[in-house]
């Protein structure tokens, strides 16, 4: 056996993974809440891609940077998380609130149409080719050249364990938010039954923008992480990264929010595996393959529960 | 004192889109006063309910609170002027525990005091012990506790209650309204909705009978049981 190709699979599995675990988590808080399968989501996480780049840009581009590198994750983070925040509350504001009561294929029809106009926007604003974090030649390159080996001579770059190690602290982040705060409660009352919520004085709409900015801006996040990890970026970049998150979160039940995080990590392992041991041309297929199989033997997702009600 | 009720629709009327639900309702409730809305199935009163706590909002007429036109106030502003609701069916967040549901109750106060957990304890020891629990475990009579522990957790000086006696066995009901005549000892105005006029005029201070929308009868709760035409109507006797 292979032991050097398994592990770095392994590897890049678990790195795809917590970017596809970040993005499906906010794939699954809105579905939660609205019943809406937001498939603008994937574009939001290509425009916190792209607020990085334009971080990286600002401040002298990837070969001549004019500040720490440790400083420069932080801007980046910090913009990205917010700018995609507030794309996300912009985008629950002005195309799904007013859709809120609408039968739901239209919410459904609109979020595609989102997602064709940030797309779109993006193409016009910053033209069609693909741009590159190049986080290789960040100060020579630091990100890459440390980090540590693995058994099997893998080596595993700084940049890869930030991108590991920031997708489980924001998902730690996220629990301890939902679990413990009041507002974080109150979403998951308002995600249960949205009625009964605002029976209890919960402003059921400043829980759903709630949700919308903390999902979007964990895909701002998400855009950034997969910059630093695998260089490219372009305007077309969340189609697949959507799909594929869509996928984790349907994978691992949608609603859950383990789930989401369970369903990234195997989406992320099956793509990466199919990659290095079958062909990259097939990893899509088996992707879906994943998610049929599921879909036959555990159609609630891995971790979802069927929805019964006591009455 | 001032005579101003605690509670006053005047004139209300109220639309689920092109439907007609509430004719010209006129409906008050004063201060530490029990009062039963009484009616058959689609006779408004589930609707009476949401127009009072602003989940529906009247076409016509008006909805006084405290002495204050609350008509065009939002559902959390009310609740924080001192309304609560044990809604139909109970609606609790079944995913979540007791204690978190109890929470949700008092969401416009923070979580809720020490002290208000103690009173709700108070009254449901059970709720204390099955605190870490899972709300949507519980039985149909552990439920309607959680239910009341939780409208009660807001303070509320009008509690409005939509059918409390639904699905509940007959001996639980019994110890439903004994409880809600405890609460309402301590000083709690209230609002039952109920199809069981029997038992809900019993402790009712008077009580108001609805049908189509309207109200076509209306008095203290001790005339009401002795209404020939209620009693054939909805007392089944």
């Amino acid at each position: 056996m292979n032991w050097n190709l398994f592990v770095t699979e392994l590897v890049a599995g678990i790195t795809h993974g917590s970017v596809y675990a970040l993005i499906a988590l906010g794939y699954s808080m809105v579905y939660g809440i609205l019943k809406l399968l937001n498939f603008a989501h994937g574009d939001i996480y290509m425009v916190g891609a792209f607020i990085g780049f334009g971080i990286v840009t600002v401040f002298g581009g990837a070969e001549s940077l004019s500040v720490n590198v440790w400083v420069l994750l932080l801007v980046m983070f910090l913009c990205a998380m917010l700018g995609g925040g507030l794309l996300g509350v912009l985008i629950e504001r002005f195309a799904y609130r007013r859709l809120r009561n609408a039968p739901r294929i239209a919410p459904l029809i609109t979020a595609l149409g989102v997602s064709f106009f940030l797309e779109n926007a993006a193409l016009l604003l910053l033209g069609g080719q693909f741009q590159s974090y190049d986080s290789y030649g960040w100060k020579g390159g630091e990100l890459w050249t440390r980090g540590f080996t693995l058994p099997a001579g893998v080596h595993v770059g700084v940049a890869q364990v930030i991108v590991v190690a920031g997708a489980v602290l924001l998902m730690i982040l996220l629990t301890v938010f939902v679990q413990r705060t009041q507002l974080g409660k109150a979403m998951r009352a308002t995600s249960f039954d949205r009625e009964a919520a605002a029976m209890m004085g919960i402003d059921v709409d400043r829980v759903i923008v709630a949700t919308f900015f903390i999902g979007s801006a964990l895909a701002g996040a998400a855009g950034v992480f997969n910059g630093l990890a695998y260089q490219q970026v372009w305007p077309y970049m969340g189609f697949q990264a959507g799909l594929y998150a869509f996928i984790a979160a349907v994978v691992g039940g949608i609603g859950n929010l383990p789930g989401a995080v369970v369903g990234g990590l195997v989406i992320g392992l099956a793509q990466s595996f199919s990659i290095g041991y079958i062909s990259s041309t097939f990893s899509d297929a088996i992707v879906f393959l994943v998610l049929i199989a599921v879909l036959i033997l555990r159609p609630t997702g891995v971790l979802g529960r069927a929805a019964v009600q006591k009455v | 004192m001032t005579d101003e009720p605690l509670l006053s629709l005047e004139s209300v009327d109220t639309y689920y889109g092109p439907i007609h639900i509430l004719q010209g309702l006129n409906l008050n409730v004063r201060a530490g006063e029990l009062v039963c809305l009484l009616g058959g199935n689609a006779s408004g009163k589930s609707t009476t309910l949401k127009t009072v706590l602003g989940l529906v909002n009247p076409r016509n007429g008006t909805v006084r609170f405290g002495g204050e036109d609350v008509t065009k106030r939002s559902t959390s502003y009310r609740i924080r002027q001192g309304m609560a609701i044990v809604p139909e069916n109970r609606r609790l967040f079944a995913p979540m525990t007791v204690l978190e549901n109890l929470q949700m109750g008092a969401y416009l106060h923070a979580g809720g005091t020490k002290e208000d957990f103690d009173r709700v304890y108070e009254l449901f020891p059970l709720l204390h012990e099955r605190r870490a629990q899972l709300a949507g475990t519980l039985s149909g009579g552990e439920q309607q506790m959680v239910a009341m522990g939780r409208a009660l957790m807001a303070k509320p000086k009008l509690l409005l209650m939509d059918e409390p006696s639904m699905g509940l066995a007959p001996i639980l009901v019994e110890r439903s309204f004994e409880i809600i005549k405890q609460v309402h000892e301590s000083g709690v105005a209230m609002l039952i909705v109920e199809q069981n006029a029997n038992v809900s005029l019993s402790i009712a201070d008077r009580g108001y009978v609805l049908s189509t929308g309207r109200l076509v009868l209306e008095g203290k709760a001790d005339d009401l049981r002795e209404d020939e035409g209620l009693r054939k109507a909805y007392l089944g006797r």
